[in-house]
């Protein structure tokens, strides 16, 4: 196989594959956790407004009062690492063409070389995170392999787009076959892993905010 | 047309002054050292013609075309004078037995020194009856002109990677050179068509050094593509700055902006069009407002779309709808197992009592 | 005596639902929970962390309700829970959570962790494994009426004490009444100044209420220990005593997770909602306040502050009403750092109080409040939670500080205007 009939399996088959995963993953995961219900609270709500799941759903995603303090590099890091990932999976054009020419969506992307300093910020900062969880005893204790599977799968895109785009160790089209390849990695284990976060995120802080609300806790 | 080359040459009006620079050019294109130009100037100048064959397969006869007739009459189709051309269909005037033998004397006559020069693929199927000449099979000439040869050089895309009658579904099982010669040095030279000046150079290089150039993992000389034309496009700052043609006749086209977005293979074919032009310098594919289709590369016609970019997949959403349909199917039933398993255990719910706190 | 772990696993399966497979679903392990938590931050030891106190509860979970889980199971690549297990837990889920829900506010995927400990109670309690203490309140509370044994004979005695105290008559069973007044037993027996200031505050907002017979106890173990079934026993006397009184609100007194008990969980534990409304106490006052019924003269003026009582506060919802009582009597009323909504717990709720083998790892969480307190350096600490009283003159008391609790209702009626005769 040469590197650009690589790159064709990876456009082509490769990504039918994943992206077909994916979808399925994501919905059948969906489905089987929502579909648990619950039952519905009888106790006298109490109205206060910012309480509720929606206000949640946004107010989550600032750190609560103190919290910034007792582990500024969990706040900082993950801020950084999510941002980084926003910007250059979003930003960069090739990405947006992505996105148009499976949605039709598209939007004015960002200049190559802020992309490319982005995602080698993105990559400190995730080395970073890392670094953290190896040296904090409470984040060590949690960790399983799938803390550090999940880490080296939403690292290698990162490192993969920005080596083809520096013509980093291997000839452009390899690397960029590689990249696309470690897209599809991330696609297929996401829905099976704790990378779902990404989408039950907003139904935890959903539920959370809306339970808390019924008695007029803002949290 | 006997005698050196630089006689010929002359007799053409070409001075000893033109020839040197041009030699120096062609050096310091294929990164050699300045000392390098003389001595290919000299070896080339005195060199006793070798013997070449043209050994034209399943091609569209547009790699004679560009080597012949583009640069014509410049330098480029004049270094045909250095070597002796024996076979070679189209340009040769003999035609039927008397341009077979021609081949057999050749063949006969420089055993073991000539040069096999070879465009379009090899069809395999079927025993190749594909694609035959005075009623013998592709394959079946060219083992036999192979294994005299010194080596061979596989002009255009079809000669080295299969090229257009390659492209799927392949319908006459076409092959290149390298699949069906494995003891011969071959030096790919990609490109539909592929650029004269490389096979200038390729043949100054064996002439002078009396071997081939440094090839890359693909068999094709590094001096030449070692750069993709992304490297070297003089668009490319504005994709760095992200300023796309969106399509042909926009204002971004109008600017000379990149055009990534109409599908330039650029970023992944590796040629020398970028810096040696084409038409003797005038202008390339991609200066003329056109994206690279990548024509260089081994199975570039299958490589997606020519106008979708490359970041662009060819169509992952195929199966968007069943992955749809499934994914909610198995979540569904599993909810359906769900609420069964709950509701069991709902139903097997006895009311706590004190007692049963305790084991 | 029939607790078993097939009995905590069925329990498991019928309590976990959609919210608890999202937030196991969406936990990154990030830790953060940890930081939140006052057992971890004052011991450093991680297992103290939160969410994994869940650990075996999301093992059920995955196990049988995903389908990956339960190929996993099948193939042997996910150990099922085990009783000892359940046991090793017990420390975690009781002993070393106060269900605060300081964690539940900090995580940044918005897992609610004391909900998923909360119901992860039903399973640990149905299989047996809940600390010997609760089970004896809960034990006191069903047969007796009261965690601490107080009967009614106790609370009439009380009563009588207190009308003559303050002069004032302390209705019990009148039928109508707008507001039905609940107590706890330490309130009973180690705070009686409550009941005389509840008398006094309701006579000078001119409001009927009344005690109730066969409902005087607040207080709700079955909540504690996690048993839904229990907490349904508990609850339901103080619902029928308030629906045979006739009564509109029913108060429920200076503790924490009685409110939580009656307020949040009673109509869910009886499964219809309540005809009358329910509220703490300090609710009631600041709804007295702004109504203009409840008048108070003079100051205190040595320094005090607050410590929110976490079911109040963060877990019920009251949370700025007790800051504004505090200034109308307060002239010197200072804050801790984090007072208010996220305030630490003072390491003695959700029944951690009543493990006995608790002890030592509660007075260790309760540096926590050491410090927080050793940054303002009050004269009183004043609280609207008997619980937490008790817990915070028992810590104080370790600590050898020398800092006098008080319950912030009394605090208000000592500065209600002098009667005026006639």
């Amino acid at each position: 196989m040469t590197d650009l009939q690589f790159l064709t399996w990876v456009r082509g088959t490769g990504l039918n594959i994943a992206v077909t995963i994916f979808l399925l993953g994501v919905l059948w995961r969906l489905v089987e956790i929502y579909s648990l219900g619950r039952k519905p609270d009888l106790s006298a709500p109490r109205h206060t407004p910012g309480a509720s799941g929606l206000h949640t759903v946004f107010r989550r995603s600032l750190p609560p009062p103190g919290m910034l303090k007792r582990s500024p590099v969990s706040y900082i890091g993950g801020y950084i690492f999510h941002i980084g990932l926003a910007i250059v999976v979003f930003g960069f054009g090739p990405h947006i063409l992505l996105v148009k020419g499976l949605t039709g969506l598209s939007w004015p992307g960002l200049p190559s070389q802020f992309v490319d300093m982005t995602a080698v910020v993105t990559m400190a900062a995730m080395v970073v995170v890392l670094a953290d969880r190896i040296n904090k005893p409470v984040k060590r204790f949690l960790s399983t392999f799938e803390d550090w599977f999940a880490w080296v799968v939403t690292f290698l895109p990162v490192l993969t787009g920005w080596m083809a785009f520096q013509h980093l160790l291997l000839p452009y089209t390899t690397m960029l076959a590689l990249h696309i390849l470690s897209v599809e990695l991330l696609l297929v284990v996401l829905p099976f892993t704790k990378l779902f976060h990404a989408f039950t995120l907003i139904g935890s802080r959903w539920y959370n905010g809306r339970v808390n609300g019924h008695k007029g806790v803002p949290v | 047309m006997q005698g050196p080359l630089i006689d010929s040459l002359t007799r053409q009006g070409i001075t000893r002054r033109t020839f040197l620079k041009y030699c120096a050019t062609l050096a310091s294109m294929m990164a050699l050292p300045p000392t390098a130009g003389r001595a290919m100037a000299e070896a080339m100048a005195a060199a006793k013609r070798p013997s070449v064959i043209w050994l034209p397969f399943q091609e569209c006869t547009g790699c004679t075309e560009s080597i012949t007739r583009s640069h014509s009459p410049t330098i480029e189709g004049m270094i045909f004078d250095m070597i002796s051309l024996d076979y070679q269909e189209t340009l040769m005037a003999a035609a039927g037995f008397q341009a077979e033998e021609a081949r057999h004397n050749a063949m006969k006559e420089n055993a073991g020194k000539y040069l096999l020069i070879v465009d379009g693929s090899i069809p395999l199927a079927i025993d190749g009856a594909y694609s035959c000449i005075g009623g013998r099979s592709n394959v079946d000439i060219l083992k036999e002109a192979a294994a005299g040869c010194a080596a061979i050089v596989a002009m255009g895309s079809c000669a080295s990677y299969g090229g257009i009658p390659k492209a799927n579904p392949n319908p006459t099982g076409a092959v290149s050179v390298a699949d069906v010669i494995k003891d011969k040095p071959i030096v790919n030279i990609p490109g539909c068509p592929p650029i004269p000046v490389v096979m200038t150079g390729v043949l100054a290089h064996y002439l002078t050094f009396g071997a081939l150039p440094e090839l890359d993992d693909k068999g094709r000389p590094k001096a030449f593509f070692g750069d993709t034309i992304h490297d070297r496009c003089y668009r490319r700052p504005f994709y760095d700055q992200g300023k796309f043609a969106k399509t042909f006749d926009d204002e971004g086209a109008r600017n000379g902006w990149c055009l990534f977005e109409l599908g330039c293979k650029g970023p992944v074919t590796h040629n020398a069009c970028a810096t040696v032009k084409w038409n003797g310098g005038t202008s390339w594919p991609v200066e003329s407002g056109h994206g690279c289709l990548g024509c260089s590369e081994p199975d570039f016609w299958d490589a997606g779309g020519f106008y979708k970019a490359l970041s662009t997949p060819a169509d992952p959403l195929r199966f968007a709808a069943a992955a749809a349909v499934v994914g909610a199917g198995a979540g569904v039933a599993v909810s359906f197992a769900n609420r069964a398993k709950k509701d069991a255990a709902k139903t097997a719910h006895e009311t706590t009592t004190l007692a049963d706190l305790e084991k | 005596m029939s607790a078993s772990l097939e009995k905590g696993i069925r329990v498991l399966k019928e309590v976990i639902d959609a919210p608890i497979a999202s937030y196991f679903n969406s936990c990154v392990h990030c830790g953060l929970c940890a930081e939140a938590c006052l057992f971890y931050t004052e011991t450093g030891d991680p297992k103290y962390t939160p969410i994994h106190k869940l650990e075996p509860l999301r093992r059920v979970y995955e196990q049988e309700y995903t389908l990956l889980g339960r190929l996993k199971k099948m193939v042997g690549l996910s150990r099922a829970v085990t009783d000892d297990e359940l046991g090793e837990w017990q420390e975690l889920v009781y002993n070393s959570c106060t269900l605060c829900g300081r964690c539940s506010t900090v995580c940044p995927v918005g897992n609610d962790i004391v909900y998923m400990v909360r119901k992860f109670r039903e399973g640990m309690s149905a299989a047996g494994h809940a600390p010997e203490g609760i089970k004896g309140a809960v034990n006191r509370t069903v047969t007796v009426g009261s965690p601490m044994n107080v009967k009614l004979p106790a609370v009439q005695a009380q009563m009588k004490h207190v009308e003559a105290d303050t002069g004032l008559p302390i209705p019990l069973d009148v039928e109508g009444a707008e507001y039905m007044v609940m107590l706890s037993s330490m309130e009973i027996i180690n705070f009686p100044e409550y009941l005389g200031a509840i008398a006094r505050i309701m006579q000078q907002a001119g409001k009927t209420w009344t005690l109730c017979s066969t409902a005087f106890e607040a207080t709700n173990a079955g909540i504690q220990i996690g048993n839904s079934d229990l907490a349904k026993v508990i609850v339901s006397r103080i619902v029928d005593g308030a629906e045979r009184l006739k009564v509109k609100t029913v108060i429920s007194p200076e503790c924490g997770h009685a409110y939580t008990a009656l307020r949040w969980e009673g109509a869910n534990l009886v499964g219809r909602p309540f005809d009358f409304k329910v509220q703490h106490i300090i609710e009631v006052l600041d709804e007295f306040r702004q109504q203009g019924l409840l008048k108070t003269e003079g100051f205190e003026t040595d320094r005090l502050t607050f410590h929110d009582p976490c079911q109040l506060v963060r877990r019920g919802g009251v949370i700025a009403q007790p800051h504004t009582l505090m200034n109308m009597v307060a002239q010197n009323f200072v804050e801790m750092p984090d007072a208010g909504f996220m305030n630490w717990c003072c390491g003695g709720g959700g029944g951690a109080s009543a493990i006995e083998e608790g002890e030592e790892l509660r007075l260790e969480a309760f540096k926590k409040k050491k410090a927080q307190l050793e940054a303002v350096k009050p004269d009183r600490l004043v609280t609207a939670c008997a619980n937490c009283r008790i817990v915070l003159e028992e810590g104080l008391e370790h600590y050898q500080m020398d800092i006098p609790v008080v319950g912030l209702t009394e605090m208000i009626a000592e500065h209600l205007p002098e009667k005026k005769e006639g």
